[in-house]
């Protein structure tokens, strides 16, 4: 019966196929050995089957009992006699048992080739089953209920005299749930003769034993581990048999169910410590600390998730400076030689000083300025909802010269091989010399560019409103297309040979920068504006769901993601170890990059919806309260 | 390759402040005055397989796949590669035709899916990333395995080449290993061994993982379990260097370094590989060895 909800199919497809072993089961309502009357099939096993029935004993009550079937598929007479002569021990030896917990033995006999147990009949269903017919997660409350009882059995099969008995096979499938909410363990291994020798390279660990099981070492702190790795799969859902043997500790329960108690995950993790001598040394022992959460918690729901304890509360955090613009900015900053420049809706594009703050000029455009300012040779480079692409002097502020589109710029400049870069509302991305000011060619695409472009390797790449993302060569000539399902406002980014951007259609794509090949795709929750940033193999982005996502790129897998309060439209940037992001619920947050754990949060007045910038140990924020933040990184 | 040699001269010590060290081995002084394989134009892949039942067993669970082949697009050639091994297990013969079947199920899929569609007057690319049509090939060769040979399992280690991009699906523990040019050999994949994460855990030594009785246990495999969760990846290819897909047969007897050095010193990729499979079989070939080494572009 082992691994019955895995093996099952196979195995009796198997016999069918191979037809060389006698698979025929007992019909129902046919009686087996004129006392037990066959009603129906429960399970199917490597074995054999196991059937309900009705003890024909018993004429005027419906006594039922669970009568296991096992095949005896050996060949060779002295292997047989020797399976069968070791399953009437453990039969014996369950009859000695007498627990709650543990199914009743009534009678075993041998018949030929098939072996026979009559067991108590259990009037429920199995973890397995429940785990699996369970929407959300099984109550934390219901969980610690039958592991106290679980405990309970095992400290009775602990303490067996003269021997203590080991199960050494806890796992959901092995223990039922009968209908009064009582744990009853099953499969005393009693099958295990039966199912031969395994021969050459072979398949599927337990998921639930401990590493010195595999020694052959198992003593009565294996089925302490076994235990914990039962009710990490009871409460994470997470079925251990498909991960990597052992690797319970990267998969800590809160990170998976965070509704459950921090008491509760710490006896878990006792329990499924690696080193037998690291974990309860009892049955007992686990059974009071399960006690002990019981009390502590009340068992009441579980309170809302605490903040965590090493994260600074947010009222701590005070800006170095802050500066106040005429409206609210929803573009980014740049920084350079200690000026940091931002553009406002209020139309200016302000430069102050990055160590204080101070207000060193503006510069009126007619429109708002929603993009990030890029500094080029001694010159600001940006583009404005006047339909212009300013160029003015870093340093005082004065106008160089100014390029006229036919429709508001919300894109950012781009500069490579002596030309800007450019999309606007005007449905074409311009190419500007940037000595002369004059446009090298523009290409029209049918919708608006507000995606910044971005050159590598001679090809320019930017999305469009269309959904298209384009690479073109330095003449304009279109090398290849992608279209997306809806509009690619994020500006894409290269890295490797990949180019990276999401999507309004809620998906984050790479594709190969020479051919435009998909190569993965990542669902987000909700569409996305947000251009991601890469750190150490991993990448981030944001969406409209709320959440900053943290995907690894080699796999496309989600490392983590962490939920702010409302869309998050700008984007992240990767600072040390910290990845800084802003979200629309007006704060601005510090996340650990590699775990997403929230380092501190800052709330400004008004929607967040542009990027920050680091630099020198301080990380600058606009807002749409009018603000520009600078906070120590 | 100019650059090559720069980079060769830039690590020589200065001659102003001498340091006297041993002297470079001749063979050595081959290995780093032998320049890489000459480059070709238009990028093209040169590939080389081998296999053997090996001196300890009577017939083979091994299966490989390979095609090389070249797109032709409107603006560019662009390589194009499928290899795959796998490594059957199972009684009844289950174990060859696990792996028979899973290389006809996740080859058939990807031409039918990737590579077909280049094939017509107007290619249209499938709408699928490639790493989902690798994912979806190695779930369709699961779900084959499970239903026409219940009870056989194998390993599958898959390679797409793509232009410079490489895509690597994998399950079990047969190898994708990258060899570069400069002695350097990298394992590409993770084995699904239950004795290699003891090993990793410190639970057991490395001799001991040789001879644990479940040295031989997977714990993910073609046609185990359900949901099926294989390794995907994918990778830019390196400037030069060599892709070696190989079953246990070889990496489990013949050490890595001397893997290495025989791609090395090998005349192409045929060679090397009837040298590897030569080397397992050395040294004792206790099960069937499967080699595909590919040799990389620019």
């Amino acid at each position: 019966m082992q691994e019955c909800g895995l093996e099952t199919h196979r195995i009796t497809q198997n016999f069918d196929s191979a037809g060389n072993h006698p698979s025929q089961q007992l019909e129902s309502g046919s009686s087996l050995g004129n006392r037990y009357l066959i009603q129906d099939v429960i399970g199917l096993g490597g074995m054999g089957a196991v059937y309900r029935a009705r003890d024909l004993h018993f004429p005027n009550v419906e006594k039922l009992v669970a009568v296991k079937e096992m095949i005896n598929q050996a060949r060779d007479p002295l292997v047989r006699s020797t399976i069968v002569r070791n399953f009437e021990r453990e039969a014996n030896l369950l009859a000695t048992l007498d627990h709650p917990g543990i199914p009743r033995i009534y009678d075993y006999f041998t018949h030929n080739e098939r072996s026979y147990l009559i067991l108590e009949f259990i009037n429920g269903k199995d973890l397995e089953a429940i785990l699996g017919e369970t929407v959300g997660f099984i109550p934390q409350e219901k969980v610690v209920y039958w592991a106290v009882e679980l405990c309970d059995v095992l400290h009775y099969l602990h303490s067996h005299k003269p021997e203590p008995i080991i199960f050494r096979d806890m796992k959901p499938s092995n223990v039922m749930i009968n209908h009064h909410n009582h744990v009853i363990l099953i499969d005393f291994g009693i099958a295990k003769p039966f199912q031969g020798s395994q021969r050459g390279t072979m398949i599927g660990t337990e998921g639930y034993s401990p590493p010195e099981q595999y020694r052959g070492e198992a003593n009565h702190l294996a089925d302490i581990y076994a235990l914990g790795a039962t009710l990490h799969h009871l409460l994470t859902k997470i079925d251990p048999r498909l991960e990597p043997p052992f690797s319970f500790g990267e998969r800590p329960l809160r990170k998976f169910n965070p509704n459950l108690s921090v008491e509760l995950e710490s006896v878990v993790n006792v329990a499924l410590q690696y080193a037998p001598q690291d974990r309860y040394q009892s049955a007992l022992e686990m059974k009071e600390a399960l006690l002990a959460v019981i009390k502590k918690t009340g068992m009441l729901p579980p309170k809302p998730m605490v903040k965590d304890s090493s994260s600074t509360e947010e009222q701590e955090i005070l800006p170095l400076w802050e500066y106040a613009c005429e409206d609210e900015i929803r573009g980014s900053p740049t920084q350079s030689s200690g000026v940091i420049y931002i553009g406002s809706y209020d139309n200016n594009m302000y430069a102050m000083k990055a160590a204080s703050g101070d207000f060193l000029w503006k510069y009126p455009t007619d429109g708002g300025i929603v993009s990030k300012p890029l500094v080029y040779d001694g010159n600001i480079y940006f583009g404005s909802e006047d339909h212009r692409l300013h160029v003015i002097n870093a340093r005082l502020g004065q106008i160089n010269w100014t390029y006229y589109t036919k429709g508001p710029i919300r894109s950012s400049p781009y500069i490579a091989e002596g030309h800007v870069f450019i999309g606007s509302d005007d449905c074409h991305l311009h190419a500007i010399n940037t000595l002369s000011g004059r446009p090298a060619w523009k290409l029209d695409v049918g919708a608006p560019v507000r995606s910044t472009p971005i050159v590598e390797h001679e090809y320019v790449y930017f999305g469009t409103e269309d959904g298209e993302l384009y690479c073109v060569d330095f003449s304009s000539k279109v090398r290849w297309r992608f279209k997306a399902k809806r509009a690619i406002t994020s500006s894409p980014i290269v890295h490797n040979g990949v180019i990276y951007f999401t999507s309004m259609d809620a998906t984050l794509y790479a594709l190969d920068a020479r051919t435009g090949w998909v190569i993965w795709r990542f669902r987000l929750g909700k569409a996305s504006i947000s251009t991601p940033c890469i750190a150490e193999g991993f990448m981030f982005t944001g969406a409209a769901d709320g959440k900053i996502y943290c995907v690894d790129m080699r796999t496309s897998k989600e490392v983590w993601s962490f939920a702010t309060e409302h869309q998050v439209t700008g984007s992240p940037v990767v600072y040390n170890d910290s990845l800084y992001c802003g979200s629309v619920d007006k704060y601005f947050y510090c996340l650990e990059y590699s775990t997403g754990r929230l380092k501190w949060k800052y709330r400004t007045n008004g929607a967040i919806t542009g990027t920050p910038t680091a630099h020198d140990g301080v990380v600058f924020i606009g807002s749409n309260d009018h603000h520009l933040y600078a906070l120590t990184a | 390759m100019k650059r090559f040699f720069e980079k060769l001269r830039g690590s020589q010590p200065s001659t102003s402040q001498e340091i006297p060290t041993r002297p470079i081995p001749k063979e050595n002084i081959e290995i780093i005055s032998k320049p890489p394989y000459p480059r070709l134009e238009p990028p093209q892949l040169i590939v080389g397989c081998a296999q053997s039942v090996g001196i300890q067993r009577d017939h083979n669970e091994d299966a490989l796949f390979t095609l090389t082949t070249t797109l032709t697009g409107d603006f560019r050639n662009v390589p194009f590669g499928l290899y795959i091994v796998a490594d059957g297990m199972g009684g009844h013969q289950h174990g060859e035709i696990a792996s028979g079947i899973a290389i006809r199920s996740m080859a058939g899929y990807i031409i039918r899916k990737l590579y077909t569609p280049f094939l017509s007057l107007k290619p249209n690319l499938p709408e699928e990333s490639l790493l989902e049509i690798m994912q979806e090939g190695v779930q369709d060769a699961h779900t084959a395995i499970t239903k026409q040979v219940p009870g056989g399992v194998t390993t599958m280690t898959a390679a797409l080449i793509l232009g410079n991009r490489m895509t690597i699906a994998h399950v079990g523990d047969s190898r994708a290993y990258l060899i570069s040019n400069n002695g350097r050999i990298e394992a590409l994949t993770r084995d699904h061994s239950l004795v290699k994460r003891l090993v990793e855990l410190g639970q057991i030594t490395v001799d001991e993982a040789a001879i644990h009785p479940q040295r031989n246990v997977l714990y993910r495999a073609l046609g185990q379990g359900e949901p099926f969760d294989p390794d995907i990846n994918s990778i830019q290819i390196p400037d030069t260097g060599y892709l070696l897909l190989c079953s246990d047969g070889l990496w489990s007897v013949v050490p890595e370094a001397e893997i290495q050095s025989i791609v090395q010193k090998s005349k192409n990729p045929e060679e090397a590989c009837q040298s590897l499979v030569d080397a397992a079989n050395a040294a004792g070939g206790p099960d069937n060895i499967t080699a595909i080494l590919i040799r990389l572009y620019t």
